[in-house]
């Protein structure tokens, strides 16, 4: 495929779309930047820039907490922010907490979740493909709790071992917390099917979001998922803030994880009513101007239009996986049949952050390392991979320059 | 050679360069040239953790001077290892320790020794450092 036949399938203006986001538009070691770091972070368009700048300048005021104008006007732009959220995933305003993000919801889930259900013996089941941030806080609870942590095993093409899964479950299982989209592989779990199986045996499911949320158009009732958790900036909005979904039936039911003001309804030295949820989950004054910043992305992205984003985003993978494919002595970690625009490379046996450095120098920028999947990169037994993940807003024309830019580094290294 | 004389020297060689790939050819090249270090040292003992690449130092200390070698499993990691022992290899404890390593930066290859990098250089010029600290301490109470 050329580039040309590629740009004619992306039903997106992507020169007009590239405006909105003035980083791309900078250079780099001296080269035009090609930002391929979308899975660590996405970039801000300026509608983002512009909210937060436009609350901090005009209504900064704390909220919850006041009658005076502007703590009202705050409070309406933060509890409408929540309502865009949870919208975007079709959810109910009462159904989602606002976080830190994806580390931070997990945590939360797993420390309340833990302290509520899990006992001696129970068993909760993550997968081989989870983040440091999907696996950590479950070791905590199951230490805490002296409950076992079950891993789904995968296969050489990165794609969970669901016959493995379906072994797993048992009465013993009390919660599956896996990953939607895996940031390393690429790969794309099938969560329909993972959630049915559970919710065959009454086991909750929780689905971290991170890397699924800006690339697939999620609706949380039809997926009937019970939680699930994502960050604002890898959805195009700022750090700092992002997101726990909970079924209104399971949020009422788990104890707040930090007490404080805001999440409780009365308090004396005898006793503390807590607040409803999500409040009662969300103590302290809130990262306001977040969550501001993350409606704003989300309002961004349904404006494009999500379908767009995801048929171009599709285009892109599989140009990239075909000119990828080219290179000979690069191999692709993470094979998968369904897979979103995350390519883990390496090689020959030359070291991922040498790629990178060299890569960089050509204004390209990917991520080097373990990706915070440290025991997926001893399942294939290497130190680590460069990671190029990609973004609706770039070009086929950005990773024919990554195909040239390894070329160069492959000459340089001698590969 | 002192061990201003050898840095000096790659500042001119790099100042020769006019595109920045001849920078990390160089560098790269340089890796290649290091003798291979002697598997009998490359130990855990020995390993420098970087973040993401990993750094081997040994170091010997014969007649008043100190002699390393090293490897790494990058090669632009290595190529570095490799100018950095060339320049104190060789060199007396007290000197190494009180050696200002400027060449790294003048190369422009400053970011390699940020904390950030993370690429076990930065830990190895401490450690070097720090052997030679050892050493000098040694001597001179035995003087
Ligand atoms: C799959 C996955 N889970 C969790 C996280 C953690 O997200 P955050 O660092 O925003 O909390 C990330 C991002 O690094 C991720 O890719």
């Amino acid at each position: 495929m050329k580039v040309v036949e590629t740009m004619v399938q992306i039903p997106l203006d992507l020169e007009k779309i590239r405006l909105d986001f003035p980083i791309l538009h900078t250079t780099v070691n001296g080269k035009p930047l090609v930002y391929f770091d979308n899975g660590a972070t996405t970039q801000k368009p300026l509608a983002v820039t512009r909210a937060i700048e436009t609350y901090y300048n005009t209504y900064n005021s704390n909220v919850h907490r006041g009658v005076h104008t502007l703590s009202q006007k705050a409070t309406i732009a933060y509890e409408e922010s929540r309502t865009t959220v949870a919208g975007f995933i079709n959810a109910k305003p009462e159904e989602l907490i606002f976080t830190k993000g994806t580390t931070d919801a997990i945590n939360l889930l797993a420390y309340t979740f833990g302290k509520q259900f899990i006992k001696e013996g129970d068993e909760i089941i993550i997968s081989a493909m989870e983040h440091h941030s999907n696996i950590v806080p479950w070791q905590l609870c199951c230490e805490d709790r002296k409950a076992v942590l079950k891993v789904v095993p995968i296969n050489d093409k990165g794609e969970l071992e669901m016959g493995e899964y379906e072994k797993m479950l048992s009465d013993k299982t009390k919660l599956v917390a896996i990953t939607y989209v895996s940031n390393t592989l690429g790969t794309v779990n099938p969560v329909k099917d993972i959630i049915a199986l559970a919710h065959a045996r009454n086991i909750p499911v929780m689905l971290d979001a991170a890397q699924a949320v800006q690339h697939i158009a999620i609706d949380v009732k039809e997926l009937d998922v019970d939680f699930m958790a994502f960050s604002g900036h890898k959805l195009y909005g700022p750090t700092g803030i992002g997101a726990l979904y909970g079924k209104e039936s399971w949020l009422e039911q788990l104890p707040p994880y930090q007490g404080g003001g805001d999440m409780i309804k009365t308090v004396s030295f005898d006793k503390t009513v807590y607040a409803d949820p999500p409040l009662r989950f969300e103590a302290g004054t809130p990262n306001i101007a977040g969550a501001i910043g993350m409606a704003a992305g989300v309002k961004y992205l349904i404006g494009i239009g999500l379908d767009k984003i995801a048929t171009t985003e599709r285009v892109l993978t599989e140009y990239a996986l075909e000119q990828l494919s080219s290179i000979d002595g690069l191999r692709l970690i993470g094979t998968a049949e369904h897979r979103g625009p995350t390519f883990s490379f390496i090689i020959g046996n030359s070291h991922p952050t040498d790629v990178g450095e060299l890569l960089d120098m050509q204004g390209i920028a990917v991520r080097t390392g373990h990706h915070c999947t440290q025991p997926l990169m001893d399942l294939f037994c290497i130190p680590g991979t460069a990671r190029a993940s990609l973004s609706f807003y770039n070009t086929p024309e950005e990773i024919d320059r990554l195909v040239d830019g390894i070329h160069k580094a492959m000459k340089l290294l001698k590969k | 050679m002192t061990i201003k004389e050898s840095q000096d020297r790659i500042i001119e060689d790099f100042a020769a360069f006019e595109e920045w790939t001849d920078k990390y050819e160089y560098i790269i090249q340089s890796g290649e040239d290091l003798p291979p270090m002697d598997p009998q040292y490359k130990t855990d003992d020995n390993l420098i953790r970087g973040c993401q690449s990993r750094v081997w130092l040994h170091a010997d200390f014969k007649d008043g001077l100190l002699h390393f070698t090293a490897d790494s499993d990058a090669q632009i990691t290595k190529g570095l290892v490799s100018l950095v022992t060339t320049v104190l290899s060789g060199q007396s404890p007290a000197d190494i320790a009180d050696a200002e390593l400027f060449f790294i930066d003048a190369i422009g290859l400053r970011s390699h020794l940020s904390p950030t990098r993370a690429n076990g250089l930065l830990a190895m010029l401490k450690q070097i450092k720090m052997y030679a600290l050892g050493y000098k301490v040694q001597q001179a109470q035995k003087n």
